[in-house]
């Protein structure tokens, strides 16, 4: 939402320069996020007066004139505009200026004259087309004043980011309540916001008697003890009879409170035109008016700017009245040329199937049956709330037109807007909700705004407002405020506190001397769409409280019945010791190309990354892949991330896993090894199995031979969790080739926990006990003895089969097996490879004789040639 | 030569010898010595050895044992003066030092989850442990529960990827709120951190999936005073002692919501570029618990309250290193990352 401040000053008058009030703003009721001065290209343009002026000696043209701008001394300044005249105020650009047309203002010479700076006309300030000659300023100011200060077109754009609860705050009207509110200020009287600029300002009588209509009017929406006569009258007394608002302000008035008047009604006339609101479901309450013989003209120059202010584009009188009404009061209104609507009729109700609009924006829109639409007699000339048609649009020739001032219901505005992916001002606002029970006053007030622009006279209104509504009051107890806050609020001051942003706080009758036990009713104003529990009311307490007004030190509290998640802390250990291990943890997007099998966005971004990864390894690829496209071939990745896989049932089967990839030099380079070797499987394997020890401590992780390129299955306790595998990339001949790790840490729960309202209680407590351990052995006092064994291997058996062989008959004394050397080629018989490994053996009390050695060696061997027929090799 | 002379020369060249080492008086003079003495080429001794071939069988004999007796007192005497040399002389540099160490690759976590572990470093201080939760969510658990209004423009602010009618990527960690909720009795103090996923195309400031953390505690007699409290001891700490200020907000599950700016750290408050010169900068979103989401989570919201808030931790990763794009956090360039572990 824009706001100009020029316009919010008509409203309520405060002092504040645009930065304090984006701070005010911010911090009681919206954030601004902007504050955008619209001319600050005319910052530098000062007051001048011209105190001398003569004819260039050398010019038939031109005048040489001494200009006070301010500076202490008198500057000479060329100028050659016919109506400079001494004794006048224009505005001057001093040298060094550089002009809203992009030219620098230079001390030069003209034809032998001195000139030290420019007067300028208006053109060349960018505030018209006028350049017959310089701008004379009918004011009396300081020369050497801001330009900006005096003349107003340096308004101020504020950039409010309006959360979605509070379209009150779509209008300078609701903007200004609230500034009014923070600063003790009353605003205006409603009939004279915004509407002095073109009614002039108001007496001060006037202010008070209309003052008295605003202070009356919410009470009056909201219950039926108002005189509306008695308002009425004293209104045509203090504004008089000529004035076309006082007339309509009384019909407004009246019609407010007559609700039975309204009920069920929902045919009537305004002049010729039948209005007939046959979607009331869709538009909730329509009003209408019929005002012939205007002239269509461009409008004057005080509503271009307030329409340019906001960032709009002047159209003519009749639509940017209703435009000024919509950013002015947040009531979107829309204009028909009467002559347009055959039959003389406006008919709201629901388009027909493949029924066909040309909207404004000059698209032709076939209609959803459930799209509401303003038709005449035959067909949809207007879009509910979002857009006009072209057929019916108000253009030049228009003579009389047909003023709609409607609200229509926000889901249904927002389901065309959106089956019409077309959003407008009037959607935007209609569609978050729009102050039912003031259309008939915005009416009056256009009715009077345009009569004054664009002439003609106004027939009697039409207001359908078939079902009135009538707000319910809400209960407010001063003790929850305490308990929800933190802090006592007194009831004195939340009464205050509401009623200063037009809510209607009355005791409830007999609590008013509980203390603690306070109760007030509450009725929100009719543009508080917002409100709607209690809690509701609270939050205005708080922030009209200010929320910097309450205290911020730390109070005790009670620990949390939540255990820590355990995935929390295995991805917390595995981060750390895969980071210790050199590899960089890394976050991708996991959308893939997938395809069968996998999980489908149904709305994704990009139909090749229109669905979930089955793997981290597909998103650890893709990445791998885009460092090697930039020459990065020493790529140590790790990722600990969730993958998703049909389930059968109503949500994916989830899986937090941990990946990881490495490719290239194991280690950097160093001056001491040129070129640092590879990684390769047995680099991959170690990092499985650090994972597999972190992961998942005290419990079985194996790593099991596999086929192809899975160079080994992960298995925790028996089952598969994951795998070691050559991963295919897309790479450059130069890549070192690429292994992966993938172990799956936890099934994510996503079943619902409980029924909606319901809980659950009951799962384990937060007093978790210790982790396993393995004990401490005592360390050994007594020599090892050690001795290797190389053994010829056939190619084809695993080496884990001969240590199985080892371990079973070396006897309880072998403390360690390790395997250090393996060695293929020439001088070994075909098919066979030789394998070493060393063996330590001890015993815990005494030292081991040679004899027992070698008693032991011979068995081991003996054992392998019957077992595996496998025999030691011999040099 | 005879073999008298070649004896008397053996003894002259011992002696010579010994007084030419016990000269030498550095490293270089001793091996030069040894050079001229016992050279295997040129040495002196060597020369006495070409003349043996030349006597009798006898003569021979002799002479050699002569011959050797001079090179085995020789060369006992170079050890010992080298070794000697080697105690007194200053240790001579072999290495130049200023050469690089052999170092392991550097690996590193993530900036965001270091940004991640911080905060959550912080909360768990004040007496939260973490909770986690599903990635893939049903509507009632990522919007229903939430209280967001059917169909209402607040959805807007969650452009959802959806999985089915009914189930999608969720939006925000809140669902995590729910679910723990429904599993634990208050008092409940937990953070969550995690991905969550919005329809946004790629671009410098917006990915389709980020990083959350949220927090949420609940139990009775806890109100707004709390989260103020809690989440300025929280900025203190997180961002240093900046000035902090609490604003007007709204999101459907609070209820007053509030965000929370810090006062910019670029410009000290005086407006700059970086803050869109309103001297601060937004670090989180926060709210009292609306009381629809406790009923939802079958919570008596009469008798607990609760307050919850949530922050991108990317966002503070992008201002923290001065990231100026945020798709630099998720591409995986391997030359970032090593930058960033620095």
């Amino acid at each position: 939402m824009n706001a100009s401040y020029a316009w919010l000053k008509t409203f309520v008058d405060f002092d504040l320069e645009p930065n304090a009030l984006r701070d005010l703003l911010t911090q009681r009721v919206v954030t601004v996020d902007e504050v955008l001065p619209l001319r600050p290209d005319l910052a530098p343009i000062v007051i001048g007066r011209v105190v001398e002026c003569a004819r260039h000696p050398d010019s038939d043209h031109l005048s040489v004139t001494k200009v006070d701008a301010g500076t202490g001394e008198l500057l000479d300044v060329v100028c050659g505009a016919p109506n400079v005249r001494a004794g006048k105020f224009y505005p001057f650009a001093p040298v060094g200026t550089t002009m809203p047309g992009g030219m620098r203002i230079e001390r030069r010479k003209i034809r032998g004259a001195v000139s030290a700076g420019m007067l300028c006309s208006a053109r060349e300030l960018g505030l018209g087309d006028e350049h017959e000659g310089i701008m004379e300023l009918d004011i009396e100011a300081t020369p050497g004043t801001r330009f900006l200060d005096v003349y107003p077109v340096g308004d101020t754009r504020l950039v409010l980011d309006v959360s979605p609860s509070r379209p009150d705050l779509l209008s300078h009207l609701g903007v200004a309540r609230e500034i009014a509110a923070a600063l003790g200020k009353d605003i205006r009287p409603l009939i004279w916001t915004g509407a002095h600029d073109f009614l002039g300002a108001p007496s001060p009588e006037q202010e008070s008697m209309t003052r008295r209509l605003l202070d009356e009017l919410p009470t009056a929406i909201a219950g039926e003890r108002f005189d509306a006569t008695a308002i009425a009258e004293a209104v045509t007394t203090v504004v008089g009879d000529e004035s076309g608002v006082a007339a309509s302000l009384i019909d407004a008035v009246r019609s407010m409170p007559d609700r039975p008047r309204h009920k069920g009604v929902t045919e009537g006339n305004t002049g010729n035109v039948r209005v007939v609101l046959e979607d009331a479901e869709g538009a909730p309450r329509y009003c209408g008016v019929v005002i012939r013989g205007v002239k269509i003209a461009p409008s004057p120059q005080w509503l271009v700017d307030r329409i340019t202010s906001v960032g709009g584009r002047p159209i003519n009188n009749v639509v940017d009245a209703t435009n000024f009404m919509l950013h002015g009061f947040g009531q979107p209104m829309h204009a028909f040329d009467v002559d347009k609507l055959a039959g003389s009729s406006v008919i709201v109700r629901r388009a027909r199937p493949g029924e066909r609009l040309v909207t404004l924006d000059g698209v032709e829109r076939t209609l959803n049956p459930s799209t509401t639409v303003i038709a005449d007699a035959e067909r949809a000339q207007a879009l509910a709330g979002i857009m006009g048609g072209r057929d019916s649009e108000v253009t030049e020739t228009t003579t009389d037109i047909f003023l709609e001032v409607a609200n229509f219901d926000p889901r249904a505005t927002r389901a065309a807007r959106r089956a019409l992916g077309l959003s407008t001002d009037a959607s935007y606002r209609f569609e978050r909700g729009v102050d039912i029970e003031w259309a008939p006053f915005w009416l009056s007030h256009a009715v009077a705004l345009i009569t004054s622009l664009a002439g003609g006279s106004a027939e009697e209104d039409v207001d359908l407002y078939p079902e009135p509504r009538t707000p319910a009051p809400l209960k407010l107890r001063v003790a929850r405020i305490a308990q929800l806050l933190g802090a006592p609020i007194t009831a004195q001051e939340t009464l205050s506190l509401l009623r200063a942003i037009g809510f209607v706080v009355e005791w409830v009758p007999g609590t008013e001397m509980l203390h603690g036990d306070q109760e007030l009713h509450v009725i929100p104003p009719s543009w508080r769409l917002d409100i709607g529990h209690e809690v509701d009311l609270i939050e205005e307490v708080a922030r009209l409280h200010g929320y910097d007004a309450f205290s911020s030190e730390l109070r005790p509290f009670r620990i949390g019945t939540v255990p820590d998640a355990p995935i929390e802390l295995v991805a917390s250990r595995l981060r750390s010791v895969l980071a210790n291990a050199g590899l960089y943890e890394v976050r991708p997007m996991p959308f893939v190309s997938g395809g069968e099998g996998y999980v489908r966005v149904r709305n994704p971004l990009a139909e090749n990354e229109a669905f979930l990864r089955r793997a981290v390894m597909e998103s650890l690829a893709r990445r791998a892949e885009h460092n090697l496209s930039h020459m990065q071939g020493n790529i140590r990745l790790f990722e600990i991330g969730n993958v998703f896989s049909p389930s059968g049932g109503r949500l994916p089967h989830e899986e937090v896993r941990v990946g990881a990839l490495i490719m290239g030099a194991r280690r950097p380079p160093h001056f001491t090894e040129p070129k640092p070797p590879a990684f390769d499987e047995w680099d991959a394997k170690a990092i499985a199995e650090v994972i597999g020890e972190t992961a998942f401590r005290g419990r079985s992780f194996t790593l099991v031979p596999g086929e192809g390129d899975t160079l080994w299955e992960a298995q925790l306790d028996g089952r598969r969790v994951g795998d070691v595998t050559r991963v295919r990339l897309d790479a450059p001949v130069w890549a070192s080739p690429a292994f992966g790790i993938e172990v799956a840490l936890e099934t994510v729960a996503s079943a619902d926990v409980a029924a909606p309202g319901r809980a659950a209680y009951g799962r384990e407590d937060a007093a978790r006990g210790p982790a396993p351990v393995t004990p401490f052995r005592s360390l050994p006092v007594t020599p090892a003895a050690e001795f290797d064994l190389a053994l010829l291997v056939p190619n084809d058996m695993p080496a884990a089969k001969v240590e199985e062989v080892i371990r079973r008959n070396a006897g309880e004394l072998l403390e360690r097996l390790a395997l250090f050397d393996e060695f293929r080629g020439a001088g070994l018989p075909t098919g066979m490879r030789s394998v070493a490994w060393r063996l330590t053996f001890r015993h815990p009390e005494r030292t081991l004789r040679d004899k027992e050695v070698s008693g032991r060696r011979e068995k081991l061997l003996r054992a392998l040639e019957e077992e595996l027929g496998v025999r030691q090799r011999t040099a | 030569m005879t073999l008298d002379e070649l004896v008397e020369a053996a003894r002259s060249l011992a002696r010579e010898g010994r007084d030419l080492i016990a000269r030498a008086s550095s490293g270089d003079e001793l091996a030069t010595a040894r050079t001229t003495l016992v050279g295997r080429k040129s040495g002196r001794l060597t020369e006495l050895m070409k003349a043996l071939p030349a006597l009798a069988p006898d003569a021979r004999r002799e002479a050699g044992a002569a011959v050797n007796r001079a090179k085995e007192a020789l060369e006992a005497a170079l050890d010992a003066r080298e070794a000697e040399l080697r105690h007194t002389a200053p240790a001579e540099p072999r290495l130049d030092l200023t050469m690089p160490a052999r170092r392991t690759w550097r690996g590193a976590v993530h900036p965001v989850t270091r940004v991640i572990d911080e905060i959550r470093d912080i909360f768990r201080e004040l007496g939260f442990t973490v909770a986690v939760g599903p990635e893939a969510e049903t509507e009632w658990y990522n919007f229903g529960a939430l209280n967001f209004p059917v169909d209402h423009p607040a959805m807007d602010m969650h452009d959802t990827l959806y999985l089915s009618d009914d189930t999608l990527l969720r939006t925000h960690t809140s669902p995590v709120q729910v679910r723990t909720l429904q599993s634990y009795p208050p008092p409940v103090r937990v953070i969550v951190p995690g991905n969550v996923y919005r329809r946004d195309f790629f671009d410098p400031s917006h990915a389709p999936m980020f990083s959350q953390i949220e927090g949420l505690a609940v139990d009775e007699g806890i109100g707004f005073v709390d989260l103020k409290a809690t989440l300025v001891n929280f900025a203190n700490r997180f961002f240093g002692r900046r000035p902090t200020r609490f604003r007007p907000s709204y999101f459907p599950f609070t209820e007053p919501s509030a965000e929370l700016d810090v006062q910019c750290g670029v410009c000290g408050g005086s407006g700059c570029p970086t803050c869109k010169q309103t001297g601060w900068v937004e670090i989180l979103g926060s709210g009292m618990v609306h009381p629809a989401v406790l009923e939802a989570c079958g919570v008596d919201s009469e008798r607990y309250t609760g307050w919850a808030f949530g922050m991108g931790p990317a966002r503070v990763a992008l201002s923290r290193w001065g990231i100026p794009d945020i798709r630099l956090l998720y591409d995986s360039d391997v030359r970032f990352l090593e930058q960033l572990a620095q």
